[in-house]
């Protein structure tokens, strides 16, 4: 670590840092969707079960990317 | 207190979520990505059981239920009657002299029993002032976020018949 540049490691951090952020992000939408559908659900309508199950599989793959991309990121930072 | 965890001294989760704050590690941001992304698994998870558990739930059929005689209800009058379980209260209208309207008696917002104003000419929730109308059990004013379940009658001489709920 002591030899890292500083900058390519604050570079580095910044990147993790914003990676996380999105991945917060994302996540607090899913939390809701999941809510929504399920209480849509329990009133009777199936119409939106589908879209939901789409797209908050679509944003855990998102945070699948990003959890790779900071693992990423991480080593390339600690291998510099 | 250490900052990099001895392996194979405790399961990582026990050294990272200790009960004893002595206990407690640094979490990476790294495993914290991790948790997060598994945390993201979760929902998707739930998101899926959901559509797994709509695609295989049973739709009820309901029973037909002979709910009331024409001749005991005058006109802007009421009865009140239970479908299609003797738990589901239902309250019954009728609006003019050849046509009959019922309703779930349950409010949509916290489940009050709503009754008819013949003054108003609209269902009305007395805990909150929710009003419906009595066409169609739209939300006409109030806190309620749905319209009232409907119930589908069927006339068969001078008897009417609850056949299903539409909107439960």
């Amino acid at each position: 670590m002591a030899n890292l540049e500083p900058s390519k490691q604050r570079r580095g951090l910044v990147a993790i840092d914003g990676a996380m952020a999105l991945i917060v992000i994302l996540l607090v939408v899913q939390i809701w969707l999941l809510s929504a559908t399920l209480e849509t659900v329990l009133t009777g309508h199936s119409g939106a079960v589908v879209p939901a199950a789409i797209f908050s599989g679509l944003m855990f793959s998102g945070c699948l990317a990003l959890d790779f991309f900071v693992t990423r990121v991480d080593q390339e930072s600690r291998k510099s | 207190m250490p900052l990099f965890r001895n392996p194979g001294r405790e399961p990582l989760w026990k050294d990272e979520f200790s009960v004893f704050t002595s206990d407690e590690r640094y979490v990476t941001r790294r495993q914290f990505t991790k948790f997060l992304t598994l945390a993201s698994l979760g929902m998707f998870v739930g998101n899926l059981w959901i559509l797994v558990k709509s695609l295989f739930a049973k739709t009820s059929a309901f029973p037909i239920v002979e709910v009331a005689d024409i001749n005991e209800i005058p006109v802007r009058g009421v009865k009140l009657f239970t479908y299609p379980t003797s738990q589901d209260h239902c309250i019954m209208i009728r609006t003019a002299e050849e046509e009959y309207v019922a309703y779930r008696q349950k409010c949509t917002h916290l489940s009050c029993a709503v009754y008819y104003s013949a003054k108003n000419d609209r269902l009305e929730c007395p805990c909150h002032q929710g009003f419906f109308s009595v066409k169609d059990g739209s939300v006409l004013q109030g806190p309620p976020p749905r319209p009232l379940p409907q119930i589908t009658l069927e006339r068969e001489g001078t008897k009417l018949h609850a056949i299903a709920v539409k909107g439960g």
